[in-house]
């Protein structure tokens, strides 16, 4: 309910809430890139901390499985000095009974500040954002680690930050994402922050079955042929393919895939020289990328990670850290 | 109860009628038009000045969920919305629970809604047992039970020889049938219309292939039987322009269109707006566009409610789970004014999409307003706005994607069988 607007703005423009990265200015996403630039550094040093949410309560809230996100989530809250309060939720609370606001209601009751959720349905963190709001709790934020097909916003923004730091300039950038675009939360977020920057150039490569209809009404070219769709570009972002893609007709088979969407050397070598090579993780190796480019010089998957930590205390303490 | 209705608008599409009259009231019926009949003593006078007096609606689609979903609505509060928004007769799906496949629940269902003393209920019977698609319904005991058609709700028969040979039985005995559309395939899972919302949204979607793929296994189907098929809420531009074919080669189908479909699309999703989470889904511009015309020419013969209480619960949840359906009996009158007066289809025209040429479709005497027939009247305001509130609903489902909207039309009285059922 409550569609109406976009929550995640305040009146006076103040990021209240990381629900998309749809609908955000520009200097908003370059603002959360350039205040997580410190914190990159942070995990290097003896004492990994600061002060910035010393009191806050920030619960992860994860309605479908994830150790990954939620860990780098936890970290950063910790790393922020938050205190951090984990709920795997999965599917039991359904079973329970219990809707998913009469869960936020009761987390809001324990005085939460932030949640940090993940959701198999697209637009739940809106729903909780706008719950919030027409309670008169605005004062609780919400992040989105993750929505059905919808989005992935700090997966988005930590891309953008690993791009920057290795081609600086996005007005000069060709980009393809290639893989399972249409169950993909990270391919939209990803998209839009890279239309938002000014990117020229962004590519989707993939199977007509693993496409949403009009793709290209989101600002991106569509490629079907792997190696057409990789030529010349500066980066390449290769998506998860999960395994459950063989049921349903929309993929024959894993070792199909690989064939024609499997990033291999030889595919690579058409990119640019200097094409970096990124994956939001878990890889398939063998599946969807070759393990010798996973491992190889142009790999940054590895300092994804790295970035995805110090971008999630950006957006954290942005947030709720108080004016800044 | 004598009632003279005075200085009113009477607009009876049916008869051509079209002009500032008295109408005088006796005994549940239309005593006379023009002049008062010798010896009537009116017991009482409504004022009707700057109203219009038009033949209480007639809505194909409306549901009730009773029995077994009195938590989502009740007979009596969704009866009181009807004559709240000038609907005085009105079909109700099978979808209920139990569905409706025997005669022993459409006998308590109407004998019920007689007992409400509202709006006139007309059961529409299920197509096939347990809407399960696989063993047909008694047809001719429902017939007699009550049921004006048979319907398979929103349950599409996969099996497409249970849907030629359920039609054939139908043809047999002159039953009606109406469809929605559908194929259960296409559709699974999906909550969108498949387009740029969608996709932007990450919302599963329903392409509209599902209503044309459907759509023509009808067509073909109601040519090889000869049964006259109702088609119920088209939802595409593609489905418009295949009914204007079939129509032109003859076919004898008839179609309806949602209301809400005539005024929303995809867009009003906003951000997951599950007030707009309806079925068939909203669909794009341009298919608004086509239903609209479809609406204006006549390839699409009448506007449905659509009417489906949802209560809040299955509201507020994410918009892939919210349930599907809008509140829609009281918005009815309103929604199809708002159209015509935009595409600048006269009064009497429009009103015909919600009067006469649904009571047509229902085989009784009704949707006029004729001496001697059934006095059941919607007396309303075309001039004055209102807004929707959902405090101020009478439906029980308050749930609807017009909420704060301002509409044209308000309903001032509803008399059901010559009695003032509603008056605001």
């Amino acid at each position: 309910m409550n569609g109406a607007r976009n929550p995640q703005l305040g009146p006076d423009g103040r990021l209240l809430h990381l629900l998309t990265l749809e609908g955000l200015p520009a200097e908003t996403i370059v603002s959360i890139l350039d205040t997580a630039e410190p914190f990159a550094s942070i995990g290097e040093r003896d004492v990994k901390k600061v002060p910035l949410l010393r009191g806050k309560a920030v619960f992860n809230l994860f309605f479908e499985n994830s150790t990954r996100t939620r860990t780098t989530f936890e970290i950063a809250a910790k790393r922020l000095s938050a205190d951090v309060i984990n709920l795997n939720i999965g599917a039991s609370s359904t079973s329970k009974g219990e809707t998913l606001l009469d869960t936020i209601d009761n987390l809001v009751a324990m005085n939460a500040d932030m949640f940090v959720v993940r959701h198999a349905q697209s637009g739940a963190p809106h729903l909780i954002a706008s719950h919030l709001h027409a309670t008169g709790k605005p004062h609780v934020h919400v992040i989105n680690a993750g929505d059905g097909r919808h989005g992935h916003p700090t997966q988005g923004l930590l891309d953008l930050y690993t791009i920057r730091h290795y081609k600086r300039d996005f007005r000069a950038l060709s980009v393809a994402i290639v893989g399972d675009v249409l169950h993909s939360r990270v391919a939209r977020s990803l998209i839009h922050g890279l239309t938002t920057l000014g990117t020229p150039d962004v590519r989707v490569i993939a199977p007509k079955t693993l496409l949403p209809a009009r793709v290209e009404a989101m600002g991106v070219r569509v490629h079907h042929d792997m190696r057409a769709g990789l030529a010349g570009c500066d980066v390449v972002v290769m998506l998860r393919l999960q395994s459950e893609r063989m049921k349903g007709a929309l993929l024959p088979s894993s070792g199909e895939y690989f064939r024609h969407y499997g990033l291999t050397a030889d595919k690579l070598a058409l990119a640019k020289a200097d094409a970096i090579v990124m994956h939001p993780g878990p890889m398939n190796r063998g599946v969807e990328i070759d393990s010798a480019v996973a491992d190889g010089e142009r790999s940054v998957i590895l300092p994804q990670v790295t970035f995805g930590i110090a971008v999630r205390m950006a957006v954290m303490s942005m947030i709720a850290g108080g004016p800044p | 109860m004598r009632i003279a209705i005075l200085g009113g608008r009477v607009v009876d599409p049916a008869s051509g009628t079209d002009r500032v009259t008295p109408v005088y009231i006796a005994d549940g019926r239309v005593a006379a038009l023009d002049a008062e009949p010798a010896s009537f003593h009116a017991e009482r006078t409504i004022d009707a000045k700057g109203l219009v007096v038009a033949p209480g609606l007639v809505d194909l689609n409306a549901r009730l969920r009773e029995p077994g979903l009195e938590h989502k609505a009740t007979l009596e509060s969704e009866l009181k919305a009807a004559v709240a928004g000038g609907v005085t007769r009105l079909a109700c799906p099978p979808d209920t629970d139990p569905p409706l496949d025997e005669p022993g629940l459409v006998e308590m269902l109407t004998q019920r809604a007689r007992h409400a003393r509202r709006a006139h209920v007309h059961p529409v019977g299920a197509l096939t047992m347990r809407l399960e698609g696989t063993t047909l319904t008694e047809m001719g005991a429902l017939a007699d039970a009550g049921c004006v058609a048979f319907s398979q709700g929103d349950v599409p028969i996969g099996d497409t020889q249970v849907l030629l040979r359920a039609m054939q039985y139908a043809a047999t005995f002159g039953h009606r049938v109406w469809l929605r559309p559908q194929d259960a395939h296409l559709a699974r899972g999906g909550v969108a219309h498949d387009g740029e919302i969608a996709t932007r949204l990450g919302l599963p979607a329903v392409p509209a292939c599902a209503e044309t793929i459907a759509l023509g296994t009808i067509l073909a189907l109601a040519r090889e039987t000869g049964v006259h098929v109702h088609l119920q809420r088209l939802s595409t531009a593609e489905g418009v322009a295949m009914v204007r074919a079939a129509k032109r080669d003859g076919l004898a189908v008839t179609c309806e269109v949602a209301a809400h479909h005539l005024h929303l699309c995809d867009i009003d999703i906003g951000w997951f707006d599950s007030l707009a989470r309806l079925d068939p889904p909203l669909r794009g511009t341009r298919d608004r566009a086509a239903l609209r015309a479809g609406l204006a020419d006549g390839t699409i013969d009448l506007v449905s409610s659509d009417h489906a209480p949802v209560d809040d619960d299955g509201k507020l949840v994410p918009f892939g789970e919210a349930e599907p359906g809008a509140t829609g009996l009281e918005l009815l009158l309103s929604l199809t004014l708002k159209w015509a007066h935009e595409e600048r289809v006269g009064l009497a025209d429009a009103l015909a999409r919600v009067t006469s040429r649904p009571a047509a479709l229902l085989g009784v005497p009704a949707g006029t307003i004729a001496t001697g027939a059934a006095a059941d009247l919607c007396i309303f305001d075309p001039a004055a706005h209102w807004r929707v509130e959902r405090r101020a609903l009478a439906s029980q489902g308050r749930n609807t994607p017009f909420a704060g909207h301002e509409l044209p039309g308000r309903v001032r009285y509803t008399l059901v069988d010559g009695a003032v059922v509603h008056e605001a």
